[in-house]
């Protein structure tokens, strides 16, 4: 990205990271196959479906592997998080950090009874 | 007095100030979301084993329409895509393709919530039904020769319900029951669609799949109605984009293309959502 460009801040260019025109394309054809990609991974989650796996865990493991894949592509393509600047990256390793913080302690309360219940209180319908 | 940074990037950061704006605003958003996620896991793993409904209280699994879901998952990824397709158009000047993406985006967006209310509509005239005897089912109700109408809320029955209303016995077509792993056709299939009359005096429960029937249902319609309401918002910011507020497009449109990244940056989100919703909800 050229100062001369953004200096005359035509549709080229933009904050993050100056494009022109063939920039841009080249990015379309991208999306189109990050499009394809995410497709092709909804059917692959769902086939997985009808694959009976011998454990639970190795179930919910295949379907958030494949989730976080295509999570992956729309927050790296779409979302341009491959390539934007370090302020916003600051940020989000910050709100990774609470996310997991949060689950991590809500599983962590997950033994915690009120006084003189038992557990089986809780499944009354 | 102009407002600074509204397309130029700022010197410190290398950014304009909306996209710090709507990264903080996602990244709360995270955590919404997050809170949601968490209770979900908590209310599954505490859940007891066995198959709901013979066993009260433990996880239904397959209750929800996997082609359906399958098909709204491809819709909302096709209206992700479009919208950066949108952004990418303003970008290389070509605003009658940017308009074409947000429409595609739009009846995507409004697709999408259709197909959910179908749905939701599916759970709530479906219906548990415990007898005292100890048996349960699910099923479909007729109560006074009636079937719960489309979106009638005021025809959700439970016991409480058919005792106010003084109904002494209901008609009750059980679901079939559901083919074991390998088997084409469950045991017994071939008796379903049988139409029983049931005697209030005999039932345990009765209520319809709806929130507080069950904690899956409970944290089913929160987590997805918190999804489709942000489908509806998003929807309402890019319609507005798309129509009376692209007339910026003619007189900055540096900050318009950035104002369609940013809602952009919302809607890739809401998808991004949905990518983990789907098979949590719906398969796993």
């Amino acid at each position: 990205m050229s100062e001369h460009s953004q200096a005359h801040g035509g549709h080229g260019s933009s904050a993050d990271g100056g494009h022109d025109h063939h920039d841009i394309a080249a990015h379309v054809k991208t999306y189109i196959l990050v499009f394809v990609a995410l497709l092709v991974g909804t059917l692959i989650t769902v086939g997985m479906y009808f694959v009976h796996f011998e454990s639970m865990a190795v179930t919910i493991a295949v379907a958030l592997f494949i989730a976080s894949i295509k999570a992956f592509l729309v927050a790296g393509y779409f979302m341009h998080l491959l390539s934007e600047k370090k302020m916003i990256y600051s940020m989000l390793g910050i709100t990774v950090v609470f996310f997991f913080a949060l689950g991590a302690l809500t599983i962590w309360s997950s033994n915690d009874f009120p006084k003189n219940t038992e557990m089986k209180a809780l499944y009354v319908p | 007095m102009e407002i600074p940074y509204t397309y130029k990037p700022r010197p410190d950061t290398g950014l304009y100030n909306a996209k710090v704006g709507i990264w903080l605003f996602l990244a709360s958003e995270i955590m919404l979301f997050g809170a949601l996620f968490s209770s979900y896991i908590l209310l599954r793993v505490q859940a007891p084993m066995g198959q709901w409904p013979t066993v009260a209280g433990a996880w239904p699994t397959g209750l929800l329409n996997i082609p359906i879901g399958t098909f709204n998952t491809a819709v909302l990824i096709t209206s992700s895509v479009t919208v950066v397709l949108a952004w990418a158009a303003l970008k290389m000047n070509n605003f009658k393709a940017f308009r074409r993406y947000m429409v595609v985006t739009l009846v995507c967006a409004f697709g999408f919530l259709g197909i959910k209310s179908y749905e939701y509509n599916e759970k709530f005239t479906h219906y548990e039904l415990r007898l005292k005897s100890g048996e349960a089912y699910t099923g479909h109700i007729e109560v006074n020769g009636k079937h719960a109408g489309f979106w009638d809320f005021g025809s959700i029955y439970n016991l409480a319900r058919l005792e106010k209303d003084q109904v002494a016995e209901i008609k009750f077509t059980a679901d079939p029951p559901k083919p074991k792993p390998g088997e084409k056709h469950a045991e017994g299939a071939a008796h379903s669609h049988e139409v029983k009359t049931i005697k209030r005096e005999d039932i345990a429960k009765l209520d319809a799949f709806i929130l507080r029937n069950h904690t899956f249902f409970g944290i089913y319609f929160v987590i997805t109605a918190l999804h489709g309401l942000h489908v509806l918002g998003g929807a309402l910011v890019l319609g507005y984009f798309a129509f009376p507020g692209a007339s910026m497009w003619k007189r900055n449109p540096e900050q318009f293309a950035n104002r369609i990244e940013v809602a952009g940056l919302f809607w890739h989100f809401v998808d991004l959502v949905w990518i983990f919703l789907f098979p949590v909800v719906y398969l796993l």
